[in-house]
């Protein structure tokens, strides 16, 4: 076995801006001017063909003005940040149930409930803070489930783990749902209040019985019927989820079948009863509460009411376009068909982080102006036109974001940015001065301000009621008051008017994943987070960590077996769409059939190479948990040892 | 499985504290009221986000009727009780607890030890040049933490934080009995080798220094430690969602270390590996 350099490729601060003289051209260096006289060129040569990739890591101050810049300057909806291509489902699933795209509980309820479902979720590993509320609710007695194709460090603390099929996660959830009702324990009293479509529901979930769903999801009958009379008979429940339950081409569907369950038992809207998508980076909430997105204005309020436009209109001096923009995965399928020209990517490396990762790269190569603004010269910056160097939003300015449990924090400057980098906002700001529109803020929180003034779920929150708070939860609408930790508890009231809009069952169809295994791609492949790394690993690679011993490809003992490969051997991993090379690791939390790996190390092992680009048709998040691979042991002589 | 039921409003509890009449909500405990009342008792082994263990006995005052003194950071305000926290006996038992800790490791990077030590004109010397001392190279067997046992005082903070009250990992415990107790890995591997995660909690309930970033340690051992100095700034971690509060350390506009507030209602000053320790990349110029 080699022993491998573990050091991953470390990136250095951009300093200064870069341009490049012709297309294909070398990079050199430019002043600001020159560089942003470049940008604003190429953007204003491609109004009504432009897209925005807004920043998920950034402040809610930056994607605020990041939106206004696409939807005044540029007089378009297509921004969109790469919460597409991890939660989007959730924040879709969530609206369309109760009309806010936020998880329903706080972390704090966590500590104090009495069931606690892990779906798809390795919080262990990728949320370990909010996994210590999680310890805490079972040291004070909650039991906790864990839904995980792999038998995870999360499933290491659960009281049962049910190890389901990858993709089966709708059969699992109908045959939970199905039981509690053949139980009688559905709420019926929540359910008649509340809701709308039980029958509907009821009748969908019918043929899922324990046989059928044991047979689907490989989750034995007796655990699934376990889980339902847990969840059901539990006082308060928490379920919680990540990216097992949205990264499939039916992302959405999954999200939908999940909230049944905590509509069928009443497990939403009460303190310690909930539902939790856990968000992937720090501001991937934040960035959609602010309209970076391209169906909702900032305050998650939607493009298609005239109310709402009409006050940005008056707000914004402008038109807000009367329709959806295009989304990440939209605005890539226009870079094909000529529909996009020009793209000003924030802080997001698509070339990297996207599925089937090569055609993305093709795609951003045809654009006629790219304008990258990050801190580091990622893949997707080498393929500018400009790069603009930008600060580190956590550490070198100030600002809030908004975390899972929609908590806004302010984050503050503590650190001078390098060189000649400079403030996202005041970048879009020259940039937009350039095409036309001097905007002014004098900081963060005049930003801010404006933000609150149109917002209602913001208004409350001023910079010192956050500080003074240590962070406020979203909707905060008055500025005086708090409002309760959870959402939805109008949906208990006895009062018809103040409950609302009923919360709809979801009425969705188990469908397998796209990349189906055959006897040429025999392997189920799953992605997923490591303990000590991150996304595409240009942050996280640069701390020695001890844990970090580069990518592999994990297998469960009994297929190393098979293959005859042992721990720390390359082998060649094909699926429909590439090939990579990468070492072998064993895992006993795996099962026969099924291999794990990540994204945190794209210039060691381009794992998105192998996934494939089947996307959520309402999300648009693709399908990273499920693709189909084959193992091959590389020829002695070709294998490094 | 029940519910977990609201707790009712605490009542307040009316007690003595060194003669004044005092009122402190219940199930606070005497260190909650001296501090309320701004009273400086030194602790070491209590921890705010830790169950009391009672091990340094640093805090101990007088409770009226009572054998034994109490410390405070355990002993719950009852009723009626008559406190003294500056008695003779209080003092001397601090002074006592301060020159033996004080003889059997060092100090050095305790806040505020030299000033105890002065204040309760506590003389380690005197336990001569062969007080017992363990006397062993700090372990440097990773690059992110150093852990030097020579200041340790066995408060066990840090095997409460990474066992069942925070973390969960269980990677260091007490090991040996008596004289020979000592904090270890399982069979006194190298960190390396051991079930931790590096997520820090430790350190940051280490009272003496014992635990310590690696990059605090280099600059104490070059000389460039300069606490004064540094600002500290808290933001939010640029990791996932989650929204852990960061307090960055900085000195001359690098980020030395990075801690949590521990009466944070998202990390109550926990952190995992990321948050602690992947700051590395807004430096690399």
């Amino acid at each position: 076995m080699k022993n491998r350099d573990r050091t991953p490729k470390t990136y250095a601060r951009i300093t200064h801006p870069l341009v490049r003289d012709e297309k294909g051209g070398p990079f050199r260096r430019a002043t600001w001017d020159e560089a942003l006289d470049r940008a604003a060129e190429g953007l204003r040569a491609a109004r009504g063909a432009f897209g925005m990739f807004s920043c998920a890591r950034a402040t809610n101050e930056m994607n605020y003005v990041a939106q206004k810049f696409a939807r005044v300057v540029m007089g378009t909806n297509n921004v969109d940040s790469c919460n597409r291509t991890c939660h989007a489902p959730s924040v879709a699933g969530l609206s369309a149930v109760f009309g806010s795209g936020g998880g329903t509980s706080s972390y704090g309820e966590v500590d104090h409930t009495d069931l606690i479902v892990m779906w798809g979720s390795n919080a262990r590993f990728a949320h370990p803070i909010f996994f210590q509320h999680v310890l805490r609710g079972i040291r004070n007695g909650a039991r906790m489930y864990a839904v995980d194709p792999r038998r995870t460090s999360t499933a290491e603390w659960a009281e049962s783990w049910l190890g389901l099929n990858v993709g089966t996660d709708i059969p699992l959830a109908h045959a939970v749902g199905r039981e509690i009702i053949h139980a009688g324990l559905h709420n019926r009293s929540f359910i008649e209040r509340a809701t709308t479509g039980f029958d509907e529901y009821a009748a969908e979930v019918e043929p899922w019985t324990l046989t059928v769903a044991e047979q689907v999801t490989g989750v034995p009958a007796e655990a699934i019927r376990e889980l339902a009379h847990a969840y059901a008979r539990a006082e308060r429940a928490q379920l919680c989820w990540t990216l097992g339950i949205t990264e499939h081409h039916n992302g959405t569907d999954n999200v939908r079948a999940l909230i049944n369950l905590s509509l069928l038992t009443g497990h939403v809207g009460r303190y310690g009863s909930g539902v939790q998508p856990l968000r992937g980076q720090n501001n991937v909430q934040g960035g959609g509460d602010m309209g970076a997105i391209p169906n909702r204005l900032p305050g998650f309020q939607d493009i298609l009411e005239p109310d709402v436009r009409r006050k940005f209109e008056t707000a914004w001096d402008t038109v807000i376009q009367p329709h959806y923009g295009l989304n990440l995965t939209d605005m890539f399928e226009a870079m094909e068909t000529g529909g996009l020209k020009a793209v000003y990517c924030i802080g997001e490396n698509p070339a990297q982080s996207e599925a089937d990762s090569e055609q993305a790269v093709e795609r951003m190569k045809r654009l006629d102006c790219l304008v990258v603004q990050d801190i580091f010269l990622t893949k997707t910056a080498e393929l500018a036109d400009v790069v603009l160097p930008a600060t580190a939003a956590w550490a070198e300015t100030d600002g809030t974001t908004t975390n899972s449990e929609r908590r806004v924090q302010r984050v503050r400057k503590a650190v001078e940015p390098p060189g000649e980098a400079r403030e996202d906002i005041d970048i879009i700001c020259e940039l937009a001065g350039r095409l036309g529109h001097a905007w002014k803020y004098a900081d963060a929180e005049s930003v801010w301000n404006e933000l609150r003034s149109v917002s209602p779920d913001h208004y409350g929150m001023t910079y010192e009621r956050l500080a003074e708070h240590q962070g406020i939860q979203w909707p905060c609408p008055d500025t005086e008051k708090l409002e309760p930790t959870y959402l939805h508890g109008r949906l208990w009231e006895a009062d018809p008017a103040k409950r609302g809009r009923l919360a709809p069952f979801g009425i969705v169809k188990h469908d397998p994943p796209v990349d189906l295994t055959d006897d040429q791609y025999p392997i189920r492949l799953t992605t997923g987070r490591r303990l000590d790394s991150y996304n595409t690993g240009v942050q996280s690679g640069s701390f020695a960590s001890p844990l970090r011993r580069g990518e592999y490809v994990e297998l469960c003992p009994e297929d190393a077996e098979r293959y005859g490969v042992s721990v720390g051997e390359e082998v060649r991993i094909s699926s429909r769409r590439g090939t990579v090379q990468a070492p072998v690791w064993v895992d006993p939390g795996l099962r026969p059939g099924l291999a794990f790996m990540t994204m945190h190390f794209p210039d060691e092992v381009d794992t998105n190479q192998l996934t494939i680009e089947a996307n959520c048709p309402i999300a648009g998040t693709a399908e990273f948990k499920a693709s189909a691979i084959r193992i091959e042991k590389l020829p002695a002589a070709a294998s490094r040892s | 499985m029940t519910a977990i039921p609201l707790q009712p409003p605490r009542r307040l509890i009316e007690f003595t504290l060194d003669g004044q009449e005092t009122r402190v909500p219940e199930g606070s405990t005497l260190l909650d009221a001296c501090r309320a009342a701004g009273k400086d008792i030194p602790t070491l082994c209590e921890g705010d986000t830790l169950t009391p263990k009672n091990a340094c006995r640093v805090c101990v005052v007088e409770v009226e009727g009572a054998r034994t003194l109490a410390p405070a950071c355990s002993r719950r305000a009852e009723a009626g009780m008559d406190v003294r926290t500056d008695t003779e006996r209080a003092r001397h038992s601090r002074k006592i607890v301060l020159e033996l800790l004080a003889s059997s490791t060092d100090l050095s990077t305790t806040p505020r030890a030299a000033e105890w030590l002065k204040e309760y004109d506590a003389k380690p010397a005197r336990f001569g040049p062969d007080a017992a001392r363990l006397n062993e190279e700090p372990k440097i067997d990773n690059d992110l933490y150093v852990r030097d046992y020579d200041k340790c005082i066995q408060c066990y903070k840090c095997v409460d934080a990474c066992g069942e009250q925070w973390q969960n990992s269980f990677a260091i415990s007490v090991a040996g009995r008596g004289f020979d107790a000592r904090i270890s890995t399982e069979h006194d591997t190298p960190l390396t080798d051991s079930a931790c995660v590096y997520c820090g909690n430790c350190i940051e309930v280490c009272p003496t220094g014992a635990l310590s970033f690696k990059s605090e340690f280099d600059m104490r051992e070059a000389g460039t430690w300069n606490e004064p100095a540094q600002t500290e700034t808290t933001t939010i971690c640029a990791y996932c969602g989650v929204g852990c509060n960061l307090t960055l350390h900085v000195q001359d506009n690098e980020i030395v270390k990075v801690t949590s507030p521990h009466d944070n209602p998202v990390t109550h000053g926990n952190l995992c590996i990321k948050g602690r320790f992947g700051y590395q990349h807004v430096q690399q110029h």
